[in-house]
């Protein structure tokens, strides 16, 4: 079914400012059932499994269970996330473990200046094919040119 | 399937729903890359201007669009400081980058758009590196390439990395999140110039109003019109972003704006129900596909021979090698079988080190399809013992991958020829046939290829032309308050009918009076398949089966006029499903307008079975006519503007 929340771990972000599963769910999938303090999955069908929920849950309470459709049961993907890197461990339905760990940033969050070391904006460049930063974000001189078929 | 059983059922009448009024220069629809993108460069210049930007998006920015799961490669990077490891015996060209983007169209692209996007990219790939994201280096510094255009990254954090450093240049104030907009506003005084936008929250009962002088849709690609493979459970398990609903698409087609070959859609083929990517495989484990008696089938040239010149570009365009695969299907020598087994012992056998392939191959999966993986546990599959099957999704329409569906957009003066300028009232880069109004991404057409860094970067072209189009015109355009009114009524229609008609039924699901919006995704999907070229067809149709579809279509939107929703969440299926109607009826009049099969292997017209380029190596250019709902089908020549070769 795609996403599914394991009761005896979500606490329903009781102590958060918002529900995390409910905040990240790119399809608004994630419900909190005020009444139970519990989140569930309201519609398994259009669940993308991209495990933005399961990766964000600061319980650990959310699993896939692999589609129906194709899936056997018995697999599990589990990961953890930290600040620079990711792990998993992969457990086939005969019972094999993989883990694997994967970076996935190179600077602290939270660390970006967009603009960093680009000139003012000038109202004068508008009218220039130069996008902010350009040309030295390009490790180049200028623009570069694109030849035209004759 | 059933219709959902909602246990949180929640109306509200139009009336009791407050209005949120947002006034801004430049409003941004959609955060994925291409919004996101569009957001970063014009913030850069709004400063200077002194303009106000926002960006409103029906999800969470840090997790939204196509790249909310990540990625394991960057697509489009073309490399001309040095930065990359070179590919083959010469440097790369943004004149071979053409070629090979124009080629892989079957001879078809804008190529001011795809050259005018490629000189940039390089330096947003800069940029992304510089703010975090992990791109693999060799012995020598160099970015490791997974294929001449591409580079491999660590991409699981993608997307919340872009998101940072958007919300750091927009400032999170003004990005709105959680509101789906439905509808564009055009200017009360002139019907050919963009207003501005509604939609709704969909956490809560507010209806937003934007005024703005600019609009950028980047709202993404359009998925499930067409039924897929799973039809149960799996439904969500397509390939592309199933949140992707078309509605930059639909929302410019009803405001009257051009639309351009929306007859494409793209057929990737990937791993078998999993839908994990195949790029790793093919480029840099150098893999093979073959059928079941382990024939490599792309090497039968005989299979595309007649769509020549086509069929000798290097490399093979993607619509024929899924045409080679097809060929094999139905000749009953299926399953397709990706030869992860014989790739890895070859790799091996040359000195590479087992466990690192074997950990390369897995985080392919896990950085961007976990499914995959998933799915590789659940069959005890390991790649370095057994092949796995590839097959042909179902279609998708999308302009930034090896698809080019969207809108009829300007080009930049520099490389835009005259043939293309004639129905533009106004020439700003990215700019539609409506004043004001962008696109960017999937939302614009016949620029494909752009991928995650290509798409952020035609959003940056478009960002920084907004903000020079509110300067130079100064556009004040008038909302029709009274119009904005009706939009509101309409937009919770679905509401109200559910709570008028809810007791006319033992059944909630089963009910003469209205339709939910998944019952209207199941008709969409059957009306597409069966009649559009859908996958159960072999992508086949005919003009007789294209016009039954209309017919289908039509009174599928008549239908839709019924639609119900129990809570906000369900409204916003209801109009995610108006979007995809919309589409996939533009879908159809495009694809009967193009009399021959341009893309063997995406569809086939069986009454015009061949390729023609004598009449037909052009674009397709529509227009919904917003007072009479007809369209009007028109020709724009194709032209090769770079220096390349066949």
């Amino acid at each position: 079914m795609p996403s599914y929340v394991n009761p005896e771990k979500c606490d329903g972000c009781k102590a958060l400012e918002k529900t995390a599963c409910q905040y990240i769910c790119p399809n608004d999938l994630m419900v909190l059932d005020k009444e139970q303090m519990k989140a569930y999955n309201q519609e398994p069908d259009m669940c993308w499994e991209c495990y933005s929920c399961v990766k964000i849950c600061p319980q650990g309470a959310i699993d896939m269970r692999g589609y129906v459709d194709f899936v056997p049961l018995g697999a599990q993907c589990v990961p953890m996330r930290g600040t620079d890197a990711i792990m998993w461990t992969i457990k086939f339905r005969n019972g094999k473990i993989l883990r694997f760990k994967f970076p996935i940033r190179t600077t602290p969050w939270g660390s970006i200046q967009p603009f960093e070391g680009f000139p003012e904006p000038n109202l004068d460049n508008l009218k220039n094919n130069l996008l902010a930063g350009e040309p030295q974000i390009l490790d180049m001189d200028s623009l570069p040119e694109v030849k035209k078929k004759a | 399937m059933a219709v959902e059983v909602y246990k949180n059922i929640e109306t509200y009448k139009p009336e009791d729903v407050e209005d949120v009024t947002i006034e801004t220069d430049v409003l941004i629809v959609g955060g994925g890359f291409s919004g996101c993108g569009a957001a970063y460069e014009a913030a850069y210049w709004a400063k200077a201007a002194g303009l106000k930007v926002t960006l409103v998006e029906k999800a969470a920015i840090e997790r939204s669009g196509a790249i909310a799961q990540g990625l394991s490669a960057i697509n489009t990077y073309l490399g001309l400081s040095g930065r990359a490891q070179q590919v083959g015996d010469k440097p790369n060209t943004i004149e071979d980058y053409v070629r090979y983007v124009t080629l892989d169209m079957m001879g078809i692209a804008r190529e001011d758009l795809v050259a005018d996007y490629a000189r940039h990219v390089d330096g947003t790939v800069h940029l992304f590196e510089k703010w975090g994201l992990p791109i693999w280096k060799d012995e020598n510094g160099k970015y490791v390439r997974e294929g001449r255009w591409q580079v491999m990254i660590h991409g699981e954090s993608y997307k919340p990395i872009i998101a940072e450093a958007t919300k750091m240049a927009l400032g999170e104030e003004n990005i709105i999140e959680r509101v789906m907009v439905t509808h564009l506003l055009l200017d009360k005084n002139d019907p050919q110039r963009v207003a501005g936008a509604v939609g709704f929250s969909v956490r809560e009962p507010k209806f937003y109003i934007f005024k703005a002088k600019a609009v950028i849709l980047a709202t993404g690609g359009a998925t499930l019109l067409f039924k897929p493979r799973s039809t149960g459970e799996g439904m969500g398990r397509i390939w592309y972003a199933v949140f992707n609903t078309g509605s930059g698409y639909a929302m410019a087609i009803e405001a009257g704006a051009h639309t351009c070959q929306m007859e494409h859609r793209f057929i990737p083929a990937r791993f078998k129900d999993g839908y994990g990517p195949v790029g790793a495989w093919f480029l840099l484990f150098k893999s093979v596909a073959t059928n079941a008696y382990d024939e490599v089938y792309i090497e039968k040239k005989e299979t595309i021979a007649q769509y020549k010149p086509y069929a000798d570009a290097v490399p093979t365009p993607t619509p024929l090698r899924n045409h080679q695969m097809l060929v094999e299907l139905m000749e009953g020598k299926g399953p397709i079988l990706m030869r992860t087994e014989w790739a890895i012992k070859k790799l091996s056998e040359e000195g590479k080190d087992l466990k690192k392939l074997i950990e390369e191959a897995w985080e392919d999966f896990l950085d961007m399809t976990v499914s995959q993986a998933l799915l590789w546990a659940a069959l005890n599959i390991e790649p370095e013992k057994v092949p796995s099957e590839i097959m042909t999704a179902e279609p998708y329409m999308m302009g930034s991958h090896s698809g080019c569906a969207g809108l009829w957009v300007c080009g930049p003066e520099d490389l835009m020829p005259e043939e293309y300028k004639k129905l533009f009232p106004l020439c700003y880069n990215r700019m539609t046939t409506i004043k004001g109004l962008f696109a960017v991404g999937d939302c614009s057409g016949a620029n494909p290829h752009k991928f995650s860094s290509g798409s952020f970067t035609e959003g940056r072209i478009a960002g920084k032309e907004a903000v020079r189009y509110i300067v130079e015109q100064n556009p004040n355009p008038e909302v029709d308050d009274a119009k904005v009114q009706e939009l509101k009524k309409k937009i919770f229609q679905p509401m109200v009918t559910y709570e008028q008609f809810k007791g006319a039924s033992t059944r909630e699901d089963i009910n003469p009076n209205y339709l939910f919006p998944k019952q209207a995704l199941w008709r969409l999907q059957k009306i597409m398949d069966e009649y559009a070229a859908g996958a159960s067809m072999w992508y086949k149709t005919n003009e007789k089966m294209l016009k039954i579809a209309l017919e289908r279509l039509q009174m599928l939107k008549e239908d839709m006029e019924k639609l119900a929703a129990r809570n906000l969440h369900e409204l916003m299926r209801c109009w995610e499903m108006w979007h995809r109607v919309i589409v996939a009826e533009a879908h159809v009049q495009h694809m009967l307008f193009r009399q021959e099969t341009r893309w063997p292997g995406y569809y086939y017209r069986t009454d015009y079975p061949n390729l023609d380029d004598e009449n037909w190596k052009c674009f397709v250019v529509g227009r919904r006519n917003p007072e009479t709902g007809e369209w009007e089908l028109q020709k724009v020549p194709y032209i090769q503007i770079v220096d390349w070769q066949l």
